[in-house]
């Protein structure tokens, strides 16, 4: 066990939660976070998608580190990717059809998702799988939150429910309480991961540049 | 072992490429058939969506089954062909339309909404980005429309995508598609603000005009299609 979560280990779990967050520091992957965030549902599934991709791409890539041929390395790692993420694209429509239906073409994108081949190319190639697995779990899971949090406050704010159940009470709309639609549109997502930088990068002094 | 001879990478290749041509061709095959069944279930619902049904939190399926009282397949000249059950959902209305005029199979669903009968067609047609399709309900009369769904493929968000909304759909209520001679004269979508006064206008969408039209072109061909099916009363003699 104390094998298994060494202190590096968790030092790798834990970075791209915080301080080596990919949206928030290395701002990686925000193409998708700005697009699937307006409602909470897809930006779970979303993140859930890429976390699995990405813990799973990360071992396989690392498992075949030692093989895979020099010159066509980022070939392969897109076939891996690629490979995965139509898998989850498959069992997305069988058993989530209205959520793959709202994601549609993110969920190829994923293909494309920066995080991804940033975590292939720079750890699993030279990590052991196991480490690589972590790396994956962090740094999906560090994406995952962000979304999480902006389609929070978005469809709060947007629609007034969350996860689809309306949350904000009759009374206040019969007060005068509107909805705000702004919070709807893309450049809301985009202020929202801003104001999650902003309050990151206070409480964090070491990522403000000098 | 040299990982960087041509041979090696190129078995390392083909190998890969085939292992997981192979992986993906198990997992589609797997999944087939709840992803079929998810696409019908979708189709059920664009049908109920057509009659005005507030689908929210309950089961479309069975819903289906209750309005949906009747399907029939009927040639261009409203002869029916064929009126077992699920015998208009089976068919591909796009590839229907593709056929010579007497090889047509036109579904028609007939429902029952409140003890009133409304017949629902299918709609399929080209928008400006790519695809768009849509069931159209009309009452009794075989002439006002009750209801309508359209949706599509690819349009542009905020402006052709709002014919998806309700507030495109339901402008179309009440409007007609026979003339008085009961002639067929379908509906125009207008440009914006030029005031649809009539019963066989209807506003377009602001900045959405490429896909107005393609509406308007959709529901002519589609419909034109059952032009002998609305000059017959419901009894099955001439208006």
């Amino acid at each position: 066990m104390s094998k298994l979560f060494s202190e590096k280990t968790k030092q790798v779990f834990l970075g791209p939660l915080s301080k080596n967050n990919p949206i928030t520091v290395q701002v990686l992957g925000i193409c998708s976070a700005l697009a699937v965030t307006s409602k909470l549902e897809p930006a779970l599934v979303m993140g859930i998608s890429v976390t699995i991709i990405v813990a799973f791409s990360n071992v396989i890539i690392s498992l075949l580190r030692n093989t895979i041929p020099n010159r066509i390395r980022i070939i392969v790692q897109l076939v891996v990717v690629a490979a995965l993420v139509t898998v989850v694209s498959e069992i997305l429509k069988a058993y989530a059809y209205d959520v793959s239906v709202q994601l549609s073409v993110y969920i190829g994108l994923i293909i494309t998702n920066c995080i991804l081949m940033g975590r292939l190319e720079a750890f699993a190639m030279s990590n052991k799988p196991w480490e690589s697995f972590v790396d994956g779990l962090g740094n999906g899971f560090g994406y995952a939150w962000i979304l999480v949090a902006v389609a929070f406050f978005r469809e709060l704010l947007g629609s007034g429910s969350l996860l689809g159940f309306k949350v904000i009470p009759h009374a206040f709309y019969q007060a005068g309480y509107v909805n705000n639609g702004l919070m709807i549109l893309p450049p809301m997502a985009l202020i929202l991961v801003a104001c999650i930088i902003w309050v990151h990068r206070s409480r964090n002094k070491e990522l403000q540049e000098k | 072992m040299n990982t960087n001879s041509n041979g090696y990478t190129i078995i390392y290749a083909t190998v890969m490429v085939v292992i997981v041509a192979l992986m993906l061709a198990i997992v589609s095959s797997v999944l087939k058939d709840t992803q079929t069944a998810n696409i019908e279930l979708d189709k059920k619902k664009q049908i109920l969506n057509s009659l005005k049904i507030d689908l929210e939190g309950q089961d479309a399926a069975a819903l289906y089954d209750k309005y949906i009282v009747k399907e029939m397949v009927i040639n261009h000249n409203a002869e029916v062909i064929d009126t077992t059950k699920f015998c208009a959902f089976k068919i591909d209305f796009l590839k229907e339309l593709a056929k010579k005029q007497e090889d047509k199979r036109l579904p028609v669903y007939i429902a029952n909404v409140d003890g009133k009968i409304k017949y629902i067609f299918s709609l399929r047609g080209t928008g400006l980005w790519g695809p768009i399709w849509g069931y159209i309900a009309l009452n009794e009369n075989r002439n006002s429309i009750f209801g309508s769904y359209f949706s599509h493929a690819s349009e542009t968000p905020g402006l052709g995508a709002e014919i998806a909304y309700k507030p495109f759909q339901y402008t179309l209520i009440d409007k007609k598609i026979l003339a008085d001679d009961l002639s067929f004269k379908s509906i125009s979508v207008l440009k914006p603000d030029n005031n649809p006064n009539n019963e066989y206008e209807i506003d377009g969408i602001a900045g959405g005009t490429i896909t107005s039209k393609a509406v308007e072109k959709m529901i002519f061909n589609c419909l034109g299609e059952y032009n002998a099916f609305f000059n017959q009363s419901n009894n099955g003699g001439t208006k």
